[in-house]
């Protein structure tokens, strides 16, 4: 089966981005850019997708030139080539029509994504796209077995793919909902689907030959005027730390009598 | 003139909570439009629903067949399409629930509409809305161009609607949804006698300085059953398997804001704090003087939590 796989060019999440004083975006210097982590989860499942059944994985990233990075890496896993489609920053309307172009050029059995980009936490595009392309959805897939399992560290696709149809665990409000999806067919990514693998010295040497084809998103004919404008990012408002408490009984004391919440 | 439609979530027979918290939001938008808010149940056998939200809108559609038996994006999306149309709205509104996270972008795609997530309010007398990024350590303010405009909206950020004046009327849709490529398997709810973490007005959490799956077990547990309080879980904990997924509080996981959140050996890393940060009171219980979860907490304990909750639970 051949499936495509998105990966974001995202600033760290585990480090705190600056708002520039205007507030129209970020300050850029000095930050550190890292696929998203929703994304390497799919790029994860993809390959151990394509080991159980075969075929290739093609990675695509929309952004800059330096996206080129994060394809390398998902090549540097293991995927077979790579597609940088360079644009600016798109909003996830245009990333969706953006990839929908891609899809009906590159007809793949599968797309995973990502459930949402640790930058803007839109938990759109894969949603939008399948409803573009009018294939079926599974969103927020995980897996029943657990990230301590043998099925875990075996490597073994937490999506069930038989006979044209996946079967997906998919994590819903107050419990685990399992749906089968017809191929073709988008599944977007959830934490717990499975421990992404590192990058082996090996696959990165092997990852500098493999082939990157990049497309201006001029040359696609997909509209990319935003459907969703930002005005502006600003701090939230701090919360203000509270005080230090001696021990349990003050502790007590101050919940009954002060915040009165118990 | 037009109409905002809130599209319902049903579980278990009910309208959920979450639902009223999006009539919120719809109302400050139908000030808008100038319109009414309309409501949206989809479902089968869910005519009490729709009487039980009647209550808070001027009209609801009842999409009530067999076929939509079972959340699927796929059918769902489609009747949210039709019901906008059948109501005249333009602000097509729900709760960012995983069931809304999942039906509305596909919804907005269907109706060409541009669409904003996660939405904590409005930003001013406009469009423009409020949404977290980044983990919750940026707020960004939005506008969707689009004539129609989808949203979905932070259940913990919106009071409950109150009922309004008088009740509503209940309007049958049909919507014909045929041909779906997704098939419903099994649904495995997590059972448990404690309140639902979303919707807990205490919730007490546990994090890696419980050192291993039994004491969380054994620490946390007690202490909910005392205060009435559901479990959450860093994401350390979560990902260590020794709690189920869905406990897990954070920007990735489930976010919360009940009166008083009670955090037992969490460090307080940045996602974790942007999922429970609107809670009213936080209470930090960690040995760590250092530990970043004393900088959001109203009261601090630096302390060695397997002696300092068992005296609590003695003193509550």
């Amino acid at each position: 089966m051949k499936i495509l796989v998105t990966v974001k060019r995202v600033t760290d999440y585990e480090r705190k981005v600056k708002i520039k004083p205007d507030g129209s975006g970020f300050e850029t210097e000095g930050m550190n850019f890292v696929p998203n982590p929703f994304d390497e989860i799919a790029v994860e499942e993809a390959l151990r997708l394509t080991k159980e059944h075969g075929g290739d994985v093609v990675v695509v990233s929309i952004g800059p030139n330096d996206a080129t990075q994060q394809i390398r890496q998902a090549l540097a896993m293991g995927a077979q080539r790579g597609i940088l489609v360079q644009a600016g920053e798109l909003d996830s309307d245009a990333v969706a029509r953006v990839l929908q172009k891609l899809v009906e050029k590159e007809n793949p059995d599968l797309v995973l994504m990502g459930k949402q980009a640790t930058d803007d936490d839109a938990n759109q595009a894969g949603q939008l796209l399948a409803g573009y392309l009018g294939w079926p959805q599974a969103t927020f897939a995980s897996k029943t077995e657990g990230l301590e399992s043998a099925e875990e560290k075996a490597q073994k696709p937490g999506v069930k793919v038989a006979d044209g149809w996946a079967s997906v665990a998919r994590e819903a409000d107050g419990g685990i909902e399992t749906i089968k999806v017809q191929l073709p067919a988008v599944i977007t990514t959830d934490l717990r689907l499975n421990h992404p693998r590192f990058a082996s010295l090996p696959g990165i040497m092997k990852a500098k030959k493999k082939p990157i084809e990049e497309i201006p998103v001029a040359s696609l004919g997909v509209d990319i005027t935003p459907k969703v404008r930002v005005l502006k990012y600003e701090e939230p408002p701090a919360r203000l730390a509270g005080v230090k408490v001696a021990d349990v009984d003050e502790l007590v004391n101050k919940l009954k009598n002060e915040a009165k919440v118990i | 003139m037009s109409n905002v439609l809130v599209v319902a979530e049903v579980v278990g027979g009910a309208v959920t909570k979450a639902t009223l918290t999006s009539v919120t939001f719809a109302r400050e938008a139908a000030k808008r439009t100038g319109g009414q808010v309309h409501g949206l149940v989809i479902g089968q056998g869910v005519g009490a629903a729709a009487t039980e939200l009647a209550k808070y809108v001027s009209t609801v559609h009842v999409a009530d067949d067999a076929a939509l038996k079972n959340p699927i994006a796929e059918a769902y999306a489609q009747v949210v399409k039709a019901a906008a149309e059948a109501a005249g709205a333009t602000v097509i509104a729900m709760g960012a629930t995983a069931h809304g996270k999942d039906v509305m972008p596909r919804a907005a795609a269907l109706m060409g509409a541009g669409m904003a997530s996660d939405v904590t309010g409005f930003a001013g007398d406009g469009w423009g809305v409020k949404r977290p990024v980044q983990a919750g350590n940026v707020i960004a303010t939005v506008e969707v161009t689009t004539d129609k405009k989808v949203f979905t909206t932070r259940p913990t950020e919106f009071e409950a609607a109150a009922e309004a004046g008088a009740a509503g009327a209940v309007s049958a849709l049909s919507v014909s949804v045929g041909g779906l490529k997704t098939q419903f398997v099994s649904f495995d709810a997590v059972k448990s006698e404690r309140p639902q973490l979303t919707e807990a007005s205490v919730v007490v959490s546990g994090g890696r300085g419980l050192k291993e799956a039994d004491n969380f077990h054994k620490i946390m547990e007690p202490l909910a059953d005392k205060l009435g309080a559901a479990i959450g879980a860093s994401r350390a904990v979560v990902d260590a398997g020794w709690v189920p997924n869905d406990m897990q509080v954070g920007q990735t996981g489930k976010v919360v804001a009940p009166n008083l959140y009670i955090a037992v050996g969490i460090s307080g890393a940045i996602q974790h704090v942007a999922g429970m940060k609107g809670s009213k009171t936080i209470v930090a219980i960690n040995k760590d003087p250092e530990a970043p979860i004393f900088q959001v907490a109203d009261y601090g304990l630096v302390a060695d939590l397997f002696k300092a909750v068992p005296e609590l639970l003695e003193k509550l």
